[in-house]
């Protein structure tokens, strides 16, 4: 019995505890939670709700009708807040991370701070001064509201991305003889490129998801996809077709992921090259 | 008697060997280490020297053999469990403890015996015990005091200067009462005034405390001031294990030689016993046992070489002088003699441009072998004059002594230092690979060039190379040599 | 002349800031105002009417629901806001020794942070029925949730704490270990109390998420009612708003704005204290 005791205890010792380790709780929850949902969002596209067999049905129902209306005005819906987002957050992040507007930097917070309040209550403040002014509902409401959520979004990673870049291109550059315009459209905007990109991923695909707010503010006419995939979950069981719909989303996501990585990945080079 | 002997030895690594990822680190390497011993493990940057502390230590594990302590095999043990503290190069202090709890912190973990013994499934089990409030107190004050920060305890680790941290980290590992203390480049971050002061300081330590030390520096005069013995490592390899003394006075290789002290080292040919032959002259040397006509390494201290007047007839070498830098004490001279630059110290200075003669004697001369004298590889005949070696295929002419070779015969290749030739462009040679070493003998280079066949290469030659450089590996086919293998089963 | 035009335009700059901020805190504003209003409309025909208190005390006595919903929305967000610190945590000292592997995991939490909330709750939705039929039935509510949002906020946590452990002395932790405390032993009294910043940074920004979540609670909230305060809200819009909402909406805003200015004496006490230090030294 000590015998057996004793190889037992060599065997355990042979197991030495290394740091690294307090990595694999997290793996496990990313297997379980992360990567086997995403599985069964794929599988699920490929099978047809009511027979159980393997299908395309499912696709061509995401893109026929009334469906593929809802997605190309998602779109639509998405592409116009992201560009008045960025129209917006761009000439105020270049003011604000200028002289003499970098020295307050309470000035700067005080276009975040909305950002950690809860979207749904802010929302709800904005319909009710939407509806003082007579624009309560419809898709002008709808844009504003989305525009009034997601400009922090926009606004941080531009701002971050000016306020790191060395002053000193923009000097040299009108050193060099650029005039103020010239030197914003040679200088400043390529060197931003990486904010812009983080900025229109944070603000683009999220506005897929942010049903609620064009429900809150919006009409018939301004449901979207969001919404229909999450009543395809909630009410019966059109669990495939819901699957094909949240599989294209998953390939819109992955095709930004990979256009703004395109994009970060130039900066540091022109960055290197410079200095 | 026996049993003493034994536990003298009070750290025993036996055919470790390290790789990570694909590189071998530390290879097969045999190591004991006396009790109460101050021990350096010195050698440049990447020789291995921090990954044995840290297997010594337990943070790593070897990737084979087995290393004991006091003879207790703790290969597999936690760093926690080993009766050695750590001395970190950057200190690592915890930086929100102040100096007190700094030194504490392996105190308030610490079991000792209670002295009070309970019964417990038959056999008799001593009850452990932590130390008191008061006994913490009264040994970090002590370790305090022993560093020299008396009343430093409630200082924040931050408010610290390098030196004071350095000697709170110290203080912290020395409080643990270790069997062995670990150094890893401890005195590295200091300013030179302060490293040398605490050099004295650990010197004074280890004599005080009795305890033993393994001190790892890549700093050979640091290693010749503090320690008993010096263990020069390079490539994972143990170059020469001998006290600051022998390693100085007696390298046992031209990497030693070249890498403690400053040294010339040359190419030379042992005529008999106690004669050798370098730079077209002949010398009497203190070395025999060499094969008639071997080629050797030479080395000369700088402080062997004495200097007289041209066609005083006292030299045996006729040189120029080049250059010389006044270095507090002493002149040390650049001599152009024979085709070599000789590095020479004397205190009287031979002016730059003059013409001199040069003397060693035969103390001075020290002889080495040859590590490798030529490049050997095995093979085979893959066809007529076609032989395959190092993951290539190679133009060579297979006929030995009139018979071809058959296709499938093990031969063993032969390539001399010189028959190989290195070219700037990689895509130039038959095989890529990165200098690794470069050693100046005299009237050439001997650069030694890790392929990535996974061979290493020596090759002379002219040109200067740089370590690290990319280079391709060209073969003189016409000095390959072959030798066939006998099986086993012929002989 | 120049200067004329250079005060013109840093008016100019001056105006366009205050614009958009105006834009955004005039709800904001609108809706603290009125929470101090009894009339259930804003911009009713009876204007603002008397000051009164009247619906922070509705709040606290006579809101039922929306008291429910607030108190599920603490309770999902503290637990999964712990959690995620916790396990962000030891994943961040985790992936900092781990040699092999980095970047798969890396990847994987970053597609949690990038997904689509909509994919990510329909992830769950399939993952709780998938669960169930396997034998390890998931009731989709309270619990499930909690698990959810821990999961979403994680590599939040991570994002936060690795840059900071980064930072610190390499032999730490292995300095630890020599002293005689065993890994989680070194972990905690080592490692962890350096990264006590990160991890209430990264502990707010999870807190928040999963407060501002309404997606993936949506989808996976289940048939027992339980409601948080974007579901409630969202869910009784369509019914009539309790007016209730804009007291609780004031608190929040008002805890949100002493918390940042808290959070940024902080911060700024800290960075004058390390710059006296150096200087002292």
């Amino acid at each position: 019995m000590p015998e057996s005791s004793e190889t037992k205890k060599t065997l355990k010792k042979k197991i030495v505890f290394k740091p690294s380790y307090f990595s694999f709780p997290y793996m496990l929850l990313c297997a379980i939670f992360v990567v086997l949902p995403l599985v069964l969002v794929f599988v699920y596209a490929f099978i047809d709700d009511k027979t159980g067999q393997f299908t395309f049905s499912n696709f061509a129902e995401v893109f026929t009708g009334a469906n593929l209306r809802l997605l190309l005005r998602t779109i639509g819906i998405a592409l116009l807040t992201t560009a008045i987002c960025l129209l917006i957050a761009y000439p105020t992040a270049l003011i604000l991370a200028s002289s003499p507007f970098n020295k307050f930097v309470i000035l700067a917070l005080l276009f975040i701070i909305p950002m950690w309040m809860n979207f749904v209550l802010r929302v709800i403040a904005l319909k009710e001064l939407l509806t003082l002014m007579g624009i309560g509902n419809g898709l002008l409401a709808s844009v504003i509201g989305m525009v009034y959520d997601f400009l922090p979004f926009m606004l941080l990673p531009i701002y971050t991305v000016l306020t790191d870049m060395d002053k000193s291109y923009g000097e040299a550059a009108s050193d060099l003889g650029a005039n103020g315009f010239k030197t914003f459209i040679k200088v400043t905007l390529p060197l931003s490129a990486k904010g812009i990109a983080s900025g229109i991923t944070m603000v683009f695909m999220p506005v897929f998801s942010a049903y609620a707010i064009t429900d809150m503010l919006g009409n018939n006419n301004t449901t979207l996809i969001g919404k229909i995939i999450n009543e395809l979950f909630i009410n019966g069981s059109t669990w495939g077709v819901g699957s094909a719909f949240s599989f294209v989303l998953l390939l819109l996501v992955f095709g930004t992921m990979v256009l703004s990585n395109l994009v970060g990945r130039e900066k540091p080079k022109a960055k290197g090259g410079a200095k | 008697m026996k049993e003493q002997k034994t536990f003298d030895r009070i750290i025993e690594v036996k055919n470790i060997t390290k790789i990570f990822d694909d590189t071998t680190v530390i290879d097969d390497l045999n190591l004991s280490i006396k009790r109460g011993q101050f021990v350096t493990l010195l050698g440049p940057s990447g020789c291995g020297k921090t990954t044995l502390l840290r297997m010594i230590a337990g943070f790593t594990a070897p990737t084979s053999g087995k290393i004991f302590i006091e003879g207790q095999d703790v290969t597999e043990m936690p760093p926690y469990k080993r009766p050695v503290n750590t001395v970190f190069q950057k200190y690592a202090l915890f930086p929100h403890l102040n100096v007190f709890k700094n030194v504490a912190f392996g105190l308030k973990l610490k079991k000792i015996p209670s002295g009070e013994k309970k019964a417990k499934g038959g056999t008799e089990k001593e009850i452990m015990r932590k130390f008191t409030k008061a006994e913490i107190e009264e040994k970090v004050n002590r370790a305090l005091k022993l560093v020299g920060l008396d009343d430093y305890g409630y200082r924040d680790i931050n408010s610290l200067s390098g030196g004071q941290q350095q000697r709170v980290a110290i203080a912290r590992a020395l409080v643990c009462e270790p069997k062995v203390l670990l150094l890893d480049e401890p005195l590295g971050a200091l300013d030179l005034k302060m490293r040398k002061e605490m050099q004295i300081e650990l010197m004074k330590m280890h004599r005080e405390l009795g305890i033993t030390f393994i001190y790892v520096t890549h700093d050979q005069e640091e290693a010749l001031t503090m320690s008993d013995v010096v263990v020069v490592l390079n490539d994972g390899l143990i170059q020469q294990i001998g006290t600051p003394k022998q390693v100085y006075d007696e390298p046992a290789n031209a990497f030693v030689a070249d890498f403690i002290g400053e040294s010339n080292v040359l190419s030379g040919t042992m005529l008999k016993d106690f004669s050798v032959s370098f730079l077209g002259a002949q010398f009497v040397c203190e070395d025999k046992g060499f094969a008639k006509n071997e080629k050797v390494d030479i080395v000369i201290r700088p402080e062997d070489i004495y200097i007289y007047p041209l066609d005083t007839g006292k030299g045996q070498l006729a040189g120029k002088v080049l250059g010389s830098v006044f270095k507090g004490t002493y002149y040390e001279m650049e001599i152009d003699a024979g085709g070599y630059e000789f590095t020479v110290q004397s205190t009287t200075e031979a002016t730059p441009g003059a013409m001199v003669e040069l003397r060693i004697e035969p103390n001075g001369i020290h002889i080495m072998k040859k590590l490798r004298t030529v490049n050997q590889f095995i093979g085979t005949v893959s066809g007529e004059n076609r032989v395959d070696f190092c993951d290539g295929s190679f133009d060579i002419n297979t006929e030995i002594g009139g018979v071809a070779l058959e296709k499938g015969t093990k031969v063993k290749v032969f390539v001399p230092f010189d028959g190989v030739e290195l070219t700037d462009d990689e895509e130039d040679g038959e095989i890529g690979g990165n200098v690794t070493h470069s050693l100046y003998k005299g009237t050439y280079y001997q650069v030694q060039v890790y392929s990535d066949t996974d061979e290493d290469f020596y090759i002379d030659t002219t040109d200067e190379w740089d370590l690290n450089d990319r280079v391709g590996i060209k073969l003189d086919k016409n000095k390959i040599r072959l030798e066939v293998i006998e099986e086993e089963s012929d002989a | 002349m120049r200067s004329t035009k250079n005060k013109l335009l840093l008016c100019f700059k001056w105006a366009f800031l205050i614009v958009v901020l105006a834009c955004i805190y005039l709800p904001i504003l609108l809706i603290i105002v009125y929470s101090f209003s009894g009339e259930p409309n804003i911009g009713g025909v009876n204007g603002f009417g008397p000051f009164t208190f009247a619906l922070y005390k509705k709040l606290f006595t006579n809101s039922p629901r929306l008291m429910d919903a607030t108190k599920n929305t603490l309770i999902i967000g503290v637990s999964s806001a712990l959690i995620a610190t916790f396990v962000g945590t030891l994943t961040s000292v985790g992936l900092y020794y781990l040699r092999k592997g980095k970047k798969a995991v890396n990847f994987v939490s970053e597609i949690t942070v990038i997904n689509a909330d909509i994919v990510t709750a329909v992830g769950f939705f399939l993952l709780s029925i998938f669960l169930t039929r396997i034998g390890l039935p998931v009731e989709k509510g309270m619990g499930w949730l909690i698990v959810a949002h821990a999961v979403i906020t994680t590599p939040y946590v991570i994002l936060t704490v690795s840059p900071r452990l980064h930072q610190l002395n390499p032999n730490l932790y292995e300095a630890g270990l020599d002293l005689g405390a065993g890994p989680m032993r070194s972990l905690f009294t080592v490692i962890v109390p350096q990264l006590i910043g990160g991890m209430i940074s990264g502990f707010a920004l999870a807190f928040t998420l999963s407060l501002d979540d309404f997606v993936v609670t949506n989808l996976n909230k289940g048939t027992n009612g339980v409601e948080t305060i974007t579901t409630f809200v969202y869910a009784s819009l369509r019914r009539s708003l309790d007016p209730a909402i804009r007291a609780l909406s004031t608190i929040i805003f008002v805890i949100v704005l002493v918390a940042l200015i808290i959070f940024n004496i902080v911060k700024n006490r800290k960075l004058y204290r390390q710059q006296k230090q150096q200087n002292f030294r």
